[in-house]
C-alpha cells in the first residue's frame, strides 16, 4: 500500500481471490457449466455414455409421450397443490395458535418441528409402517370391530400420492409454522392494540390486516415450498419405491432411473431440463421481484 | 430473504424470553383456553404418534406385532431388534447390519461439515470484507444455483469425479456435499460478517493484519455462534442426505440412509418390522439428538437454511 507503484489490477486483493477459488469453481463449473452441459446433452441421443449426436427435440417428444413421465407430472402437480395449500394453512394456523401467549410454547414448537430434523427416508419408512394395511391404521380400526374400514393409500394406485403427501406434511409443516411464527412476531404489537380498540374480531384482524402485512413472509415461504416440491425424491423411494406399479412416480425419480438404471442418458437429461424449466418459472419472477425491485429503489 | 427470516426469528426468540407481557391472564379454564390447548395437544399427539409407534414397534417381538396393535405398548420389552438392526441386518449379501452405514455416515459427515464450513466461511468473509471485482456476480450465480434441481447437475459431477478418480469414493461425496452446501453457508457467513462493525476490520488493517490474519484472529473468534448454527445445519443436512449418497458411493461405502432404505425395502426374506423400525430410529437418532440439544439454534439454522428448500 505504501509503495508508490500500485500493483496490477489482477493481483490486488489476491488473497481474497485465491480464497474464493472454490466458490468461483462451484458457481462457474458446477452450477453454470453443469447446467449448460445437461441442457446441451438433452438434445442428443446419448444412451449408456454421453455422446454429442444431436437429434433435436426428439428426447422431449419421447418424454412427453411416455406414460410414466405423464404420471410423474400429474403426481407432482397433486403433491404440489396439497403441499402448498395444506402446509400454508396448517403452518399458519399452528403459528397463530402458538402466538396467543400460551404456556409451554417452546414444548409445542419443539414437538411440531422435530419431524423436520428427520430425513425423508426415515419419514417415508415410518409412514409406510403406519399405513401398512395389515398392521397399521387400517388394521387397528378393523380389529376394533369396524371390519369394512378402508384406509389403504399406499397400495391403491389412485390415491397413493395422497398417502405420500400425508408423510410430507407431517415432516414439513413444522418448518412453515416456524417461518410463519417469525413473521407474526415481526408484526407491530400496536396493530393488535388498534384492532382490539376498534373492536375488530380476531379472525378478521388476521384475515384482513395481519396476513396482508405478512406478504413478504408468505412469498418467501411459497418459494421454499415450491422449490422443495420439485425435488421430492427420497420420500417416494422410501415409502413406495414409485409403486404400486408406476402410480407414485415423480420426475426426480424418473431422471435418476433413466440416468443410472435404464442407461438412457438422453431421456434423463431431457427430463431434468424440464425440471429446471419448471423451477425457473417459479424462481425467475420471484428473483425479479426480490432483486429487480431493490435496484429500482 | 434469509437475513429477514433470520433476524425475525432471533428477535422473536428474544421477545419470547422477556418477562410477562400482554393482557391480563384470563381464567385458566375459559372456553378459549380449552379450545386453544385442546387443539394444540391433539395436534402435538398427532406429531408424536409416529415416533411413539416407531419406538414401541422396535421393542416388540415379531409374534406380538403379528397379533397385536401397532399403538399398544409392548407386553414384553425386547432389545433384540435393536441388536439385530445394528449388527446383523442384511442388505444384499452383506449381513453386518446398519453399523457399517453408521460409520460410513460418520466418515462422510465429519469431513464434509468441516470442509464445507471452512470454505464457506472464508468465502463469506471475502465477500463481506474484501470484495473484489466480479465477486458479487459469482455470489449471485451461487445463490441462484441453490435453486437448480440437483438432478440437473448430478451427471456432470459424475463425469468430473470420474475424471479426477474420485467417483465412488467417500472423498468424492465429501466434495459434493461441500459444493452443494456452499450457497446457503456462504450466504449465512456473508450476512453475519457484514453485520459486524466495520471499524473492527479497519483497525486490524491499520495494525497491519492481512487477509488470513484478520480472518483467523478476529473474525473466527468473534463469530462462534454462526459457526454453531452452520454446524447444526450441515450435520443434519448431510446425515439426512440420500440422493448424493446413492449416486456417488458404492454399496460398501453407502451412507446410513441409503443402507436403511435397502434394508427395509429389500424384497427378499421375511419382513421383520421390529428390526426395520429399530433401524429407522437408529438412523434418525443423530439428527434428533442434534435437534433436541441445539433447540433454538436449530430454529435459527433452518430459518437460514430454508432457502435451500
Amino acid at each position: 500500500m505504501s509503495k508508490s507503484e500500485r500493483p496490477s489490477q489482477l493481483f490486488r486483493n489476491l488473497n481474497a481471490k485465491v480464497a474464493s477459488i472454490p466458490m468461483i469453481l462451484t458457481a462457474m463449473v458446477v452450477f453454470v457449466g453443469g447446467t449448460a452441459w445437461t441442457v446441451l446433452y438433452s438434445f442428443t441421443n446419448s444412451k449408456l455414455l454421453p455422446r454429442l449426436n444431436f437429434v433435436g427435440l426428439e428426447q422431449y417428444y419421447r418424454l412427453w409421450a411416455t406414460p410414466r413421465w405423464l404420471i410423474s407430472i400429474e403426481n407432482l402437480l397433486i403433491y404440489g397443490v396439497i403441499s402448498l395449500v395444506f402446509s400454508l394453512v396448517i403452518g399458519f394456523l399452528l403459528a397463530a395458535l402458538l402466538d396467543q401467549k400460551i404456556r409451554f410454547e417452546d414444548t409445542f414448537r419443539t414437538i411440531f418441528l422435530y419431524p423436520f430434523a428427520l430425513s425423508f427416508i426415515v419419514t417415508g419408512l415410518v409412514w409406510q409402517w403406519l399405513l401398512n394395511p395389515d398392521f397399521g391404521v387400517q388394521g387397528v380400526v378393523r380389529s376394533l370391530g369396524w371390519t369394512s374400514f378402508d384406509f389403504n393409500p399406499l397400495y391403491n394406485s389412485s390415491i397413493v400420492i395422497y398417502g405420500i403427501s400425508i408423510a410430507a406434511l407431517w415432516q414439513g409443516t413444522g418448518l412453515i409454522m416456524c417461518l410463519m411464527l417469525a413473521g407474526l412476531r415481526g408484526i407491530d404489537e400496536d396493530i393488535w392494540k388498534a384492532a382490539r380498540v376498534d373492536g375488530i374480531p380476531m379472525w378478521k384482524t388476521y384475515l384482513f390486516i395481519i396476513i396482508p402485512m405478512m406478504r413478504p413472509v408468505f412469498i418467501t415461504t411459497l418459494v421454499i415450498i415450491a422449490s422443495g416440491i420439485v425435488k421430492v425424491y427420497d420420500l417416494v423411494v422410501a415409502q413406495t419405491s414409485g409403486g404400486p406399479g408406476i402410480a407414485s412416480e415423480v420426475p426426480a425419480k424418473y431422471v435418476y432411473d433413466y440416468m443410472f438404471f435404464a442407461q438412457n442418458l438422453g431421456q434423463g437429461f431431457a427430463a431434468s431440463t424440464m425440471m429446471l424449466l419448471s423451477v425457473m418459472i417459479v424462481i425467475v419472477p420471484w428473483a425479479y421481484l426480490e432483486f429487480g425491485g431493490r435496484k429500482r429503489v | 430473504m434469509s437475513d429477514h427470516a433470520l433476524s425475525a426469528t432471533s428477535s422473536n426468540l428474544r421477545a419470547g424470553a422477556s418477562g410477562p407481557s400482554g393482557p391480563k391472564p384470563r381464567h385458566m379454564f375459559s372456553r378459549r383456553n380449552i379450545f386453544l390447548y385442546g387443539t394444540l395437544v391433539v395436534v402435538a399427539l398427532y406429531y408424536l404418534l409416529p415416533l411413539y409407534v416407531m419406538v414401541v414397534t422396535s421393542l416388540k417381538g415379531m409374534p406380538e406385532i403379528r397379533l397385536g396393535n401397532i399403538f399398544s405398548p409392548p407386553l414384553e420389552i425386547t432389545f433384540e431388534p435393536w441388536v439385530k438392526a445394528w449388527s446383523q441386518a442384511c442388505t444384499g449379501l452383506n449381513c453386518d447390519g446398519l453399523s457399517r452405514g453408521f460409520w460410513n455416515s460418520v466418515r462422510i459427515t465429519v469431513p464434509s461439515v468441516i470442509l464445507s464450513i471452512a470454505i464457506a466461511s472464508v468465502n463469506g468473509y471475502a465477500l463481506a470484507n474484501w470484495r473484489f471485482k466480479g465477486a458479487d456476480t459469482f455470489f449471485i450465480i451461487l445463490i441462484v444455483g441453490a435453486f437448480i434441481p440437483y438432478q440437473v447437475m448430478i451427471y456432470p459431477i459424475v463425469i468430473i469425479l470420474r475424471e479426477i478418480g474420485l467417483y465412488g469414493s467417500l472423498t468424492g461425496l465429501v466434495i459434493v456435499h461441500s459444493i452443494f452446501g456452499m450457497p446457503i453457508l456462504t450466504l449465512l457467513f456473508r450476512n453475519y460478517f457484514t453485520s459486524m462493525p466495520e471499524e473492527l476490520f479497519r483497525a486490524a488493517r491499520v495494525d497491519g493484519a492481512g487477509f488470513w490474519g484478520i480472518y483467523l484472529r478476529i473474525m473466527l473468534p468473534m463469530s462462534l455462534p454462526i459457526f454453531v448454527v452452520a454446524i447444526i445445519l450441515q450435520v443434519t443436512g448431510i446425515w439426512n442426505d440420500f440422493l448424493f449418497g446413492v449416486v456417488y458411493t458404492r454399496p460398501d461405502t453407502y451412507p446410513m440412509t441409503v443402507q436403511l432404505n435397502n434394508i427395509v425395502n429389500s424384497v427378499q426374506g421375511v419382513k421383520e418390522y421390529n428390526v426395520n423400525m429399530a433401524a429407522t430410529i437408529l438412523t434418525g437418532l443423530v439428527p434428533l439428538i442434534v435437534y433436541f440439544i441445539s433447540g433454538k439454534l436449530f430454529v435459527r439454522g433452518i430459518a437460514a437454511g430454508a432457502v435451500k428448500g
